[in-house]
């Protein structure tokens, strides 16, 4: 779709460069740690060495005895506030400080306060925590065996480790239509606990105003309006009103889900500027955020695929056990334990699924965020990708044959899936048709050929994703109550400039020019003119924030609705300016004029103006309005992608040759920006495939817990991705757009997953699961002989 | 990520640095680049009561040849090695090795020096110095004194130098004509530590046989190993796939690595075998030969 503003208006379509990239570039950014206030404390944390052990004792002396060490808070310090548990946001409970004993690793145990973060982390050497080591649960699956040591102590009626079974699907009719399937594919999968890793670690300045009574809080959050209702929730008990809250998030450096929930350092740093109504400042190190922050998957599945012999998909069963950590700390819409995993039918128009989930509680941190992806899409979507591959393997069809004959065609939208959805638009033939077409895939196919004649390893893997996301409807969708709307609130002043406000919270996405862009589209007014404000609970309206790509979905589409609005009263006051009725006006893009007569108009500009220096009488003076954007539905972007391996059969090393990413998410708003959240997310979407894990040792001793073993890849890992796209609007979203941010993260790494499978599938290899090391890879082709 | 406090010193001379180093014994330590000594220092993994900082001490820095040897300045940053036009033109095996340790960053601060004293084999240098036959330059309170490269890693993180010397100079003997090296690693990520690594340096005698060979392995051990036998087994024979093939077994042979998140002992031995083969390879190719 060319685009129907100006250049200069710079509406839906134009590549606007970023209006915050000249502070980001310049170092000029404003983020939690360059929070600096008169007289602010530090605060560090004492953390457990053990993942399950019984504190014996707490000894802050020879802390207190080091200058400038003030206090040293411990869960009993808490416990007479009643603040030493909270609830997280799936309704299970977490501890902020331990009473009796510590459940993972790296679990906090005490807090140190001092003048400053070098004193504050000599304290922390000096405490002494004496631990009676406890049996540690690391499998989720022996946490679930009867004779399992019972983790959650603290809940009376416990007496498993198993904390909810969720389910959707017919079970006996997919079973039965399973057991007639010409040919059915069998596979267990381990989504691997991976870590968001944002580069800007967590944290918070928190400044207790003992005079008024009021706590402000610069956090490192994606939802401060949410956290600010948190709050006020679980320490009205002790004061603490929501009126006399404010929640800031400035700058924010990446969150990716992981700075959703609410930390204890968060809590902790609360509690003590209350206490000593000085500005405390927390903020976490990398080995903190990587070792106790949420995680994200962690997902150990058994699925089924059924199919006829002429390569029908007819049925899918998944059996799921998510390993949740010590306590159920996702950050879920309420009523979806197992977030939007059902959505993993994906591309496929099959009739019969059923898939369930059990969450396990273990001696590990908890978590099981939406890292840069909608509730447990990318679990889903790994899932279904690969089983399509086996399927093809197994049925000897080339897997992009098997997805096209699959395909929900294009014709069959608004889509009603089997699992409960209506996708609402699509056209997955032409994806995939695309990516095959730009990568040359028929020709790759023969070079595979010949280089198997030759004993090389090459390998061309799909992935046909369908995403899920801007959650959500309000009849469904809620966090703790609150419904999932998102809001803009605008303000046109008198020279015709602009400011709006929404409840979301860029953290790099870059809303301050594509909100901007979207009401430009609507409004007329230059997207530079419009200043974009986010993150203030003080003067933004109320939304949900920012994650699981609903900031476009959402509060996008109240600024639609919002700039709309502002229309009608602009509408309004031209008429009475121009001295005709307003059926007479039309509209083109920030200038009403009458019907036939183009030289009798109004621009935008001069319109704001008499809307506070000459508006009708009887009309209230301003031109302003307010959106809270309860969307109809979700929006489901899809695309397809084209991996290409080779493998070295020395060192089992996989190299990506060529990646094509065909996306669709509706109307785009900027396709620079657009193109950047692919490139991004398909780095990110790399590096579960190939690098990133977090594991445990017997004992819970975390691996991969410092960047020197969790392994982000920089620009030297990331091959050149080659990107396309092709445009299916959205039919209920005001301006026809998707989200976006997270389709790369998800369909990137089956891609990658199914190109290495596919490389080594002649030697009878038909799954690995991710990360997909060098080691993997070698082992494989020692057994099978076809190392060097 | 906050280090204990300690004292900083910064001497502008080898005798007042070897003077601090005896006065403050045991609390003492050497801080050339830090790229190695300040992660540990904030991690609280390692204490130091005092730093000796021998960066501003002149006279520690420098690529030269000189009476048949090539000469590292101790303090010679790995960014100088990578972008020395001696370094490219005639000693293509430390181009190699320079341009994968760590990342630009780290590289731009950290030494060769510090590289070998810091006596990790994790580190990439010592393999290098040991393919080259290089000899450490060391002063102390003694004066100055030479230490052949194979005599210096002493165990894991401990080498020859006495507590209170400093490595002023590595000194590599100028490589005869039909001579060439490379440095092969295996890394999980861009400034990781090798997984497996070997470093070959060549020099072909007048019928294209091997005349003299040198074979370093990185991160194959507790120290730094030279693979004794393979160079043995190649020695005056023709570098033919064989040949090259029964050397790098026999390299992998002398590895005895442990398991960590880089891979399984079998697994990093067998990369030995696999890079120690192409690093001869290549060592051969950029010889001259076949």
């Amino acid at each position: 779709m060319a685009p129907q503003t100006t250049p200069e208006v710079c509406g839906m379509g134009h590549s606007m460069k970023r209006k915050e990239d000249p502070r980001f570039i310049r170092g000029q950014g404003n983020y939690v740690d360059d929070i600096q206030l008169p007289g602010m404390l530090y605060l560090d944390i004492v953390r457990s060495p053990f993942a399950h052990a019984r504190i014996k004792s707490i000894n802050s002396e020879n802390a207190l005895k080091i200058p400038g060490v003030l206090a040293v808070i411990t869960g009993e310090t808490l416990e007479q506030y009643n603040l030493h548990w909270m609830p997280t946001l799936m309704s299970d409970t977490q501890m902020v400080l331990p009473t009796e004993k510590v459940m993972y690793q790296a679990q906090e145990v005490a807090a140190v306060v001092a003048t400053d973060r070098y004193a504050a982390a000599d304290g922390v050497e000096a405490v002494e925590v004496d631990y009676d080591p406890l049996p540690v649960v690391v499998d989720p699956f022996k946490a679930l065996e009867p004779d399992a040591p019972v983790l959650r102590t603290d809940k009376e009626d416990k007496k498993d480790n198993h904390i909810f079974h969720w389910e959707v699907g017919d079970r006996a009719a997919t079973e039965g239509a399973l057991a007639g399937a010409d040919v059915v594919v069998k596979q267990d999968l381990y989504i691997p606990r991976i870590h968001v890793a944002s580069i800007e670690t967590c944290g918070c300045v928190a400044d207790f105003d003992r005079v008024m009574g009021k706590l402000k809080v610069y956090m490192t959050t994606q939802a401060p309006h949410a956290i600010r209702t948190v709050l006020a929730l679980v320490a009205g008990h002790v004061g603490l009103s929501e009126e006399k809250i404010q929640v800031i998030s400035p700058d924010i450096g990446g969150g990716f889900g992981g700075k959703v929930p609410v930390y204890p350092g968060y809590v902790l740093a609360i509690a003590a500027s209350v206490v000593v109504g000085k500005p405390v400042k927390w903020v976490e190190d990398r080995m903190e955020n990587l070792q106790a922050d949420s995680f994200a998957r962690d997902y150990h599945l058994k699925a089924e695929l059924g199919a006829t012999k002429d390569g029908t998909l007819t049925a899918l069963k998944i059996k799921t056990v998510a390993d949740h950590g010590y306590t159920d700390a996702a950050a879920n819409p309420s009523k979806f334990p197992a977030g939007l995993f059902s959505i993993v039918t994906g591309s496929y128009d099959l009739k019969h699924a059923f898939a369930e989930v059990d969450g396990v509680y273990t001696n590990k941190p908890p978590g099981g965020i939406a890292y840069r992806c909608s509730f447990r899409v990318t679990e889903a979507v790994h899932t279904i990708e690969r089983l399509t591959d086996i399927m093809a393997h197994e049925l000897k069809m080339d897997p992009a044959d098997l997805r096209l004959k699959n395909f929900v065609p294009a014709d069959k939208f608004p889509y009603k899936s089997v699992l409960g959805w209506e996708y609402d638009s699509g056209n997955y033939h032409g994806a995939l048709e695309k990516a095959m077409e730009r990568i040359g895939y028929a020709e790759l196919r023969k070079e595979q050929a010949d280089k198997r004649g030759r004993g090389e390893l090459m390998g061309i893997g799909i992935s046909s994703f369908t995403e899920i996301v801007g959650a959500g409807p309000s009849r469904t969708f809620d966090i703790l109550g609150l419904k999932m709307f998102d809001s803009c609130e605008i303000r046109v002043h008198p020279t015709g400039k602009a400011t709006a406000r929404f409840g979301t919270k860029s953290q790099g996405q870059g809303h301050e020019t594509t909100y901007a862009q979207v009401l430009a589209e609507e409004l007329g007014i230059p997207a530079a003119h419009i200043e974009i404000e986010e993150g203030d609970t003080d003067t933004a309206p109320y939304g949900l924030g920012t994650y699981a790509s609903r900031s476009t979905p959402t509060a996008g589409a109240a600024g639609a609705m919002a700039a709309r609005k502002v229309r009608d009263k602009a509408k309004k006051i031209a008429a009475y300016l121009l001295e005709v009725s307003e059926d007479d006006l039309e509209w083109t893009p920030g200038t009403f004029s009458v019907k036939g007569a183009p030289q009798k108009s109004k621009t935008i500009q001069e319109i704001a103006f008499a809307a506070y220096t000459n508006h009708p009488p009887g009309m209230e003076g301003g031109l302003e309005a307010v959106s809270y954007y309860d969307p109809p539905n979700l929006t489901f972007p899809f695309g397809s992608y084209i991996c290409v391996v080779d493998i070295d059969r020395g060192t089992g090393e996989v190299k990506i040759r060529r990646f094509v990413a065909v996306d669709d998410c509706g109307n785009i708003i900027n396709p620079m920006i657009v193109d950047g959240q692919i490139h991004g997310g398909l780095t990110m979407g790399m590096a579960p495939a190939l690098l990133e894990e977090i594991s445990y040792d017997e004992n819970g001793n975390i691996s991969g817990g410092s960047f020197m073993d969790y392994l982000v890849p920089t620009a030297m890992e990331t091959p050149r991705w080659e990107t396309d796209k092709t445009v299916t609007p959205s039919p209920h979203h005001p301006q026809g757009a998707k989200g976006v941010g997270e389709s790369a993260t998800v369909g990137a790494p089956p891609a990658i997953a199914n190109a290495v499978v596919d490389a080594l599938a002649h030697l009878g290899v038909r799954h690995i699961d991710i990360p997909i090391t060098p080691e993997k890879v070698w082992r494989i082709l020692k057994d099978k002989g076809a190392g060097l | 990520m906050i280090p204990s406090a300690f004292d900083y010193h910064a001497p502008d001379t080898l005798d007042e640095a070897v003077a601090l180093l005896e006065r403050h014994g045991d609390e003492a330590k050497v801080l050339s680049g830090g790229q190695s000594l300040l992660p540990l220092l904030k991690l609280r993994l390692g204490d130091a009561g005092h730093l000796v900082d021998i960066g501003r001490i002149p006279g520690l820095t420098g690529i030269t040849e000189a009476d048949g040897y090539l000469r590292i300045g101790g303090a010679t940053r790995e960014a100088d090695l990578e972008r020395s036009d001696l370094i490219r033109e005639k000693y293509p095996i430390l181009l190699d090795t320079a341009a994968v340790i760590a990342d630009p960053l780290v590289r731009n601060r950290a030494t060769v020096g510090g590289n070998l004293a810091h006596g990790d084999p994790a580190n990439d240098h010592p393999a290098t110095m040991l393919a080259l036959d290089a000899e450490v330059v060391a002063r102390g309170p003694r004066g100055e004194r030479t230490i052949p490269i194979t005599r210096f890693f002493t165990g894991l993180f401990a080498t020859a130098l006495a507590p209170a010397e400093i490595l002023t100079e590595i000194r590599i003997p100028v490589p005869p004509p039909r001579s060439g090296g490379a440095y092969v690693k295996l890394e999980r990520k861009v400034g990781d530590y090798a997984t497996a690594a070997a470093a070959v340096q060549v020099t072909l005698g007048g019928q294209g046989e091997i005349a003299r060979i040198g074979i370093g392995l990185t991160n194959a051990g507790p120290t730094p190993i030279e693979a004794t036998a393979a160079e043995g087994s190649l020695r005056g024979r023709q570098p033919d796939a064989a040949a090259i093939a029964e050397a790098a077994r026999l390299a992998a042979d002398a590895t005895s690595p442990s398991a960590d998140r880089r891979g399984s002992v079998e697994y990093k031995r067998d990369m030995a075998r696999v890079l120690t083969g192409r690093a001869i390879h290549k060592a051969v190719q950029r010889a001259g030969g076949q």
